[in-house]
């Protein structure tokens, strides 16, 4: 087949594909997806898709028609590869020659081992595990959510407003905390216990109870909890075990450089959105995979101009890759939203408002300011989203 | 030429990413749901359809 080959039909490939044709790549382009859906929105399924139902079709993106001879293989996954051969062996044995390669293979769950059974315990990344979880979140269920990331909040929101009881079990001392710091995940957790969520923190889930199904969860400190529904959020895993065995950095992610390229001499390889550990000269430091929202789209329009070049046999551009991460967040009523890297943060500073209602927060390093997050306040952030990307200009 | 820029109401959820992408094209009513300008102008394109790209609803169309 030949051609451009992307591993990964989620927003990153999307991007690519269309960043390709828009640098004016005209050969084959090959879509490779383990879900049987065309690209789709995936914010919605902890929030609006699971407090309503899943409806695929108003969740997939738009299709530019410039897409339209795309070859779309889906409900197929990656297993391995021959970077040297230029090959993809896929999870039904067919082999895939590309010219250049797209690594888009996003991320999976991290499912820790703990011993129960299996029956009753959810994840929640794709359509189809929202499905499931809906079904579960009736009212009167108890729900007992692992880990209090944004996924585990958004869920324990969505869940409290459909009715059912809700327990948060996390290592963390409060929610959120990596990224918004101690003070503000206290005031996230009070949003939480406002509406009668339960939260055991500082505590891991021991065993999983029950005859067949979880019916109970017992905690590291001894107690039991009643669950009918478990959802499992402590973190991710890059999907990257289909490129072993070509020497390649899978350290975290897999890395690439600024413009999306990935360091080998065997064939051409970029990678884009959660799977790539890039680096940002926005914020310097060493490369990272950033898991938020717009990074795949920032990521995925730089791999596309990048991996054009390289088939056209022109040299890539070499310019530093300067982009805002930015996410946000919904629960009950309240709007999140942050730019920057606040994680990276070495003081935090309340800049408007207090952390139990409407506010900004400031994040700051030795450098400056590295990261804002707003609640309630989307249009006092316009001027932060400025400053930060200001720092790209100031340092080069 | 101009391009018509619509926000489907029922669609969506205020989070204002497309705000951020070009302020100058969307602003949050009081219910904080998203109004586009007016037609705008043709070399205005780019920037309308990359706000329609960062919306996570699809609630954005760009014609």
């Amino acid at each position: 087949m030949g051609g451009a080959v992307i591993i990964g039909a989620g927003l990153g490939g999307l991007r690519t594909a269309e960043s390709l044709r828009g640098s004016g790549y005209d050969g084959p382009i090959t879509i490779v997806g383990d879900e049987p859906h065309l690209p789709y929105s995936r914010p919605p399924l902890s929030k609006e898709a699971l407090a309503g139902g899943v409806d695929i079709a108003a969740l997939e993106f738009r299709r530019r028609p410039a897409l339209d001879d795309v070859t779309w293989l889906l409900g197929l996954s990656a297993v391995s590869s021959d970077l040297a051969a230029r090959t993809v062996t896929l999870s039904d044995g067919a082999v895939l020659a590309f010219d250049g390669l797209v690594v888009a293979s996003g991320i999976r769950p991290r499912r820790l081992p703990i011993p129960g059974p299996a029956l009753g315990r959810h994840l929640l990344r794709t359509a189809d595990d929202a499905e499931q979880v809906r079904a579960g979140l009736v009212a009167g269920a108890h729900v007992v959510i692992m880990g209090a990331g944004f996924i585990g909040c958004e869920t324990a929101a969505t869940a409290r407003t459909l009715g059912a009881e809700v327990t948060i079990v996390a290592l963390d001392d409060e929610p959120m905390i990596r990224p918004l710091g101690a003070d503000l995940g206290a005031g996230m957790r009070h949003r939480h216990e406002v509406h009668g969520v339960h939260f055991h923190l500082g505590r891991t889930i021991d065993s999983f109870n029950g005859d067949g199904r979880v019916e109970s969860v017992s905690l590291s400190d001894g107690t039991e909890l009643p669950a009918t529904l478990v959802i499992e959020a402590v973190g991710s895993v890059a999907n990257t075990e289909w490129l072993d065995g070509n020497g390649l950095d899978l350290s975290d992610g897999l890395l690439v450089d600024s413009g999306m390229r990935v360091s080998t001499d065997l064939a051409p390889v970029v990678a884009v959105g959660d799977v790539a550990r890039h680096p940002n000269a926005l914020f310097g430091g060493p490369p990272r995979r950033i898991e938020h929202w717009n990074m795949p789209t920032e990521t995925g329009r730089r791999a596309g101009q990048t991996l054009a070049a390289l088939l056209g046999g022109q040299p890539p551009s070499d310019e530093p890759f300067t982009a805002m991460p930015s996410f946000w967040s919904d629960q009950y009523d309240h709007k999140l939203q942050s730019f920057g890297m606040p994680g990276n943060a070495s003081r935090i500073a309340v800049a408007q408002g207090d952390v139990d209602g409407p506010c900004v927060v400031e994040y700051h390093d030795d450098s400056g300011l590295v990261g804002v997050v707003g609640i309630d306040r989307t249009p006092d952030l316009v001027p932060y989203r400025k400053a930060l990307l200001a720092r790209g200009s100031d340092s080069g | 030429m101009t391009v018509r820029i619509t926000v489907d109401r029922s669609t969506c959820q205020g989070y204002g990413q497309c705000v951020y992408e070009a302020g100058d094209l969307f602003h949050l009513d009081d219910d904080s749901i998203s109004v586009a300008a007016a037609d705008v102008a043709e070399d205005r394109r780019a920037d309308a359809e990359r706000a329609a790209d960062v919306c996570p609803m699809q609630a954005i169309t760009v014609e």
